[in-house]
């Protein structure tokens, strides 16, 4: 140590407007507190006509949650406009399907779960409600609403649930409802939805390796 | 300062106003303060059901429009001494009151009563909006009918966006038979989907309508199973822990011989 560290994020003004370099090198959340102390400090360099931001992340990508934070702090100086947010060498600033993403709570009747990427819910979609998402969603509660998965046309992403008793199933482009009669099996224990020959099917999660080699956890000697 | 209790359910019909006005009556009848305030505004039955209707003078309308004062238009009650009424106007409809007047209106009324219950309108529109903006609490009605507890689902929904803190639940017409027999839907099946607390079940009952169209809130009639029901739920509100009722009434041993002998 000793040496002074270099701010994490440089302010860099141009004719176009101002850039915000913010360095890769450090955590996200440090950055994003470095940024509020900035933006919150000192209130008359801020105060004057519309500006255009550039934000630049360097090597970094950045999650929706993420970029959520960001726009949020940046929307405390009314007239800081952000024009773009970009990563280094043209790459997409988001970050996709990194993990699996947890949230928790019901989702009621009119209520929309939007979401990208993979979703565990800890709660329950009861009937009249929606959980969306671009990758799978695994429900830890009871799906009785409405499930879609791959919203942008996933065909591999599945929907599971620990009591699967949905109001309608949509994975990718299909859209699929469940029959009139539940049979034993498919009300009692853990199913899991997933699209074959364009049709959606339900089927126990002890299955879901055989269906799914490539995400089973041990190697499968069988497999092949 | 009291606290201001909004009554609402999404869904017409499932005893928004009976469960107001007995509840109310119930709090009344401990002790406390108690102004049942009707914001069905166009509708208005709140009076009916307590039977004092004959006395309206004034209306919410007219203490909003300042065409009376607030003491002007409270009725109070022919029965319990701490109960008072503030009843709807019937000439105008929702628009005729927004939302910044209507929550001053609460918060005077909880200057003086223990409790104001607020008897939402069915629906969620304007004059659901209005009536929860002004509350404390959420007392949320259903049936255990699979329509009925969607709606209810939905205006739970919207009361966390209002940010009322946890809205309670009553069950209202519970036909225990019905239950048993398959018919209806359990109690545990709609607290495990709406996922709020439980204040009270309230069986179907012949007399809760009877008393209604007398004009005397079930709960005057002690004898009775729901009014025992809302006595229950008026002690919860107040803070007690009170077990639920065995709504299942049990048998005596001649009802059982007849009934063995074929005879009901």
């Amino acid at each position: 140590m000793g040496k002074a560290l270099k701010s994490g994020v440089t302010i860099k003004g141009t004719k176009n407007g101002l850039h915000f370099l913010l360095d890769e090198t450090r955590p996200f959340s440090t950055i994003l507190n470095e940024l509020k102390h900035k933006l919150e400090g000192s209130p008359n360099i801020w105060d004057g006509p519309e500006t255009h931001v550039r934000i630049k992340l360097g090597n970094r990508q950045i999650t929706r949650e993420e970029e959520t934070a960001l726009r949020n702090l940046f929307s405390l100086r009314e007239n800081l406009i952000i024009q773009s947010i970009e990563a280094s060498n043209g790459k997409p600033y988001l970050l996709r399907n990194q993990g699996i993403n947890v949230q928790a709570g019901t989702v009621r009747s009119g209520q929309v779960l939007d979401h990208r990427g993979d979703l565990l819910l800890l709660g329950d979609v009861n009937p009249g409600g929606t959980v969306r998402s671009t990758g799978s969603i695994f429900v830890l509660g009871a799906l009785r609403g409405l499930g879609h998965a791959g919203g942008e046309g996933d065909e591999s992403a599945i929907i599971a649930a620990s009591n699967l008793r949905p109001t309608q199933l949509r994975i990718a482009d299909v859209v699929s409802r469940p029959p009139d009669e539940w049979t034993k099996s498919e009300m009692s224990g853990m199913n899991f939805a997933y699209l074959v020959d364009g049709r959606i099917v339900v089927d126990k999660i002890h299955h879901l390796n055989r269906i799914r080699p490539e995400i089973e956890w041990k190697e499968n000697r069988f497999r092949g | 300062m009291g606290e201001a209790i909004v009554v609402t359910s999404g869904k017409g019909g499932v005893g928004k106003s009976t469960t107001s006005a007995n509840v109310g009556t119930a709090l009344a009848m401990t002790g406390k303060k108690v102004c049942l305030l009707d914001t069905d505004i166009g509708l208005r039955n709140l009076d009916v059901l307590m039977g004092l209707e004959n006395r309206i003078i004034y209306d919410l309308v007219d203490v909003i429009e300042k065409s009376c004062t607030l003491q002007q238009a409270l009725i109070k009650d022919k029965r319990c001494k701490t109960l008072y009424l503030l009843p709807a106007a019937q000439t105008k409809d929702k628009s005729a009151v927004d939302m910044k007047q209507l929550c001053w209106l609460i918060a005077e009324l909880k200057e003086t009563f223990d409790y104001v219950i607020v008897d939402c309108p069915a629906g969620i529109e304007m004059g659901f909006k209005n009536a929860v903006s002004g509350s404390d609490r959420a007392i949320v009605v259903t049936t255990p009918e699979n329509a009925s507890v969607r709606d209810a689902d939905r205006v739970i929904g919207l009361l966390e966006k209002e940010e009322i803190p946890q809205p309670k639940l009553v069950v209202n017409r519970v036909r225990p038979q019905m239950i048993k027999e398959g018919g209806m839907m359990e109690i545990d099946e709609v607290v495990a989907v709406l996922s709020i607390d439980l204040l009270g079940v309230i069986p179907d009952d012949e007399e809760v309508i009877r008393s209604g169209n007398l004009g005397e809130p079930i709960v005057l009639h002690k004898k009775a199973l729901a009014s025992k029901a809302y006595q229950n739920i008026a002690r919860r509100i107040q803070g007690e822990a009170v077990p639920l009722l065995i709504l299942e009434k049990e048998r005596t041993f001649l009802r059982r011989m007849k009934r063995w002998l074929g005879f009901t």
